[in-house]
């Protein structure tokens, strides 16, 4: 089985693709949408704002070939951090932008209601996650995983959402649809807990 | 609940011994031991849980040369699956993509965002704040008021410490990481009264750095100091102490903080 990473020029790809090496995956880095086509499993990273994610993956031709893949081809996705937030039908950020719409979601401004809670959430925050979700099988109750954004994905619905995250409020740490997954944590920097993550998703068979 | 972190941080330097990096520890910003090999001591702290691990190439804006930090992190990647933070010399927006690139998480800048304070901005619209964190080293004058010092050390800025760290989270910084020239090294505790004047100045979170010599230090730094996060250099390299030791004193005196059973 071969897992893409998405390379359109955001990102921290190092990271991701060595623990997918680690877990034993073939890794394809893939710099142009036909790539896209010859592997088995995807995976979205990001970091930065979500109107330049958007437009470069427009801009390098990836928007198509990843709406054909996963949405019609039905290829297993994980979307990490801003790879998830541009799952959203549209992000907050800069105005406003679309994005590849494929949850009913918003991407918006964390708001704790503890106003003294510091932005971005950086660090490490327990989960509490949806026992029948792939992602999360074989994990110890309520893990720390590593979180860095200033933005999180207001989902439109709750069937969505696999995982959440207490900041004085609570907020999506995971969702899934059908073939589609996200985390808005890093699991490819969250220790063995995030490695057992990745793990699940090169396991899962949607 | 968001965790307080515990970082060692790692020093770097050119060896005297030949033409390697070094890890080191230092005192006041001088005094500088070698002590090892940067990466296997980071091999080390993944293995003690740590929460992150931050690395400091400390005489690359001093002798303005290059980094040597790209190599470095790049190999440090490889093995460990943990947040990294770097800097070090960084300035400009290639020296944050090439650490980036290399599995840096986070890219720490001092004398170039106080040179050119548009870099904290132009770094942040390309890479996003959480990538941005702005380093300050203060130090107390003659009249105890703090200054803010670049260069390693070496050369005063005369910037306000508390408009400058404003600034830089106005610029876009993500991350405030204040250390304290005076308590580097010393053992002797934090500058808690400089940690609390910045936390409160600031909503971004603030790493202190900076005098840590018993477990007792990290809590009076989190309570008294009002810090987010704690990184010590001297404190975990002689291995008198451990992350993990501190760790359970943290978690003892009421603070949250990650625990492993």
């Amino acid at each position: 089985m071969t897992v893409g990473i998405i390379d359109y020029g955001m990102g921290n790809l190092l990271s991701v693709k060595n623990a997918l090496e680690i877990l034993g995956a073939e890794v394809s880095v893939c710099t142009q949408p036909q790539d896209i086509y010859r592997v088995d499993k995807i995976v979205l990273p990001g970091v930065g704002a979500f109107t330049d994610c958007m437009s470069n993956l427009h801009s390098k031709g990836f928007v198509e070939a990843l709406n054909e893949n996963v949405m019609k081809g039905a290829k297993p996705i994980l979307g990490i951090c801003l790879g998830m937030q541009v799952m959203a039908r549209k992000g907050d950020e800069n105005g406003g932008c679309p994005g590849l719409g494929w949850f009913d979601a918003e991407v918006v401004r964390l708001t704790p209601q503890d106003s003294s809670l510091r932005i971005p959430h950086i660090g490490w925050n327990n989960i509490a996650f949806n026992l029948n979700s792939p992602l999360f099988g074989g994990l110890p109750e309520s893990p720390d995983v590593y979180f860095v954004h200033s933005y999180y994905m207001k989902c439109g619905s709750a069937d969505n959402v696999d995982a959440t995250f207490d900041y004085s409020g609570i907020f999506t740490a995971a969702v899934r649809k059908n073939n589609i997954m996200g985390t808005q944590f890093h699991p490819e920097k969250s220790q063995d807990i995030g490695l057992k993550i990745l793990d699940n998703f090169l396991r899962w068979n949607p | 609940m968001i965790k307080r972190r515990l970082i060692p941080k790692l020093l770097l330097k050119r060896s005297k011994y030949g033409n390697k990096v070094a890890l080191v520890t230092s005192v006041k910003f001088c005094d500088h031991i070698e002590i090892g090999d940067p990466v296997s001591q980071a091999k080390i702290y993944q293995a003690q849980m740590v929460d992150e691990i931050l690395f400091l190439d400390i005489d690359a804006s001093r002798d303005g040369r290059d980094f040597l930090l790209t190599d470095i992190i790049h190999k440090v990647a490889d093995q460990l699956f943990m947040p990294l933070t770097v800097g070090g010399g960084v300035k400009s927006i290639d020296d944050f993509r090439a650490l980036l690139l290399n599995g840096a998480d986070k890219v720490s800048i001092n004398t170039y965002a106080v040179r050119d304070p548009g870099l904290i901005r132009k770094a942040a619209g390309i890479f996003g704040s959480q990538c941005v964190v702005l380093a300050i080293d203060a130090k107390r004058d003659k009249d105890g008021v703090y200054k803010i010092w670049i260069k390693g050390g070496e050369e005063e800025t005369g910037l306000d410490l508390v408009k400058w760290a404003v600034d830089g989270e106005k610029l876009g910084a993500g991350e405030i990481l204040l250390t304290s020239i005076d308590n580097d090294g010393t053992r002797m505790g934090l500058d808690n009264e400089l940690i609390k004047k910045v936390a409160e100045a600031v909503s971004i979170p603030v790493v202190a750095s900076g005098g840590c010599g018993l477990a007792s230090h990290f809590v009076d730094g989190f309570i008294k100091g009002k810090a987010d996060a704690i990184a010590a250099g001297t404190y975990f390299c002689f291995k008198d102490e451990n992350p993990m030791q501190v760790r359970s004193q943290v978690k003892s005196a009421g603070i949250p903080i990650r625990i492993f059973t």
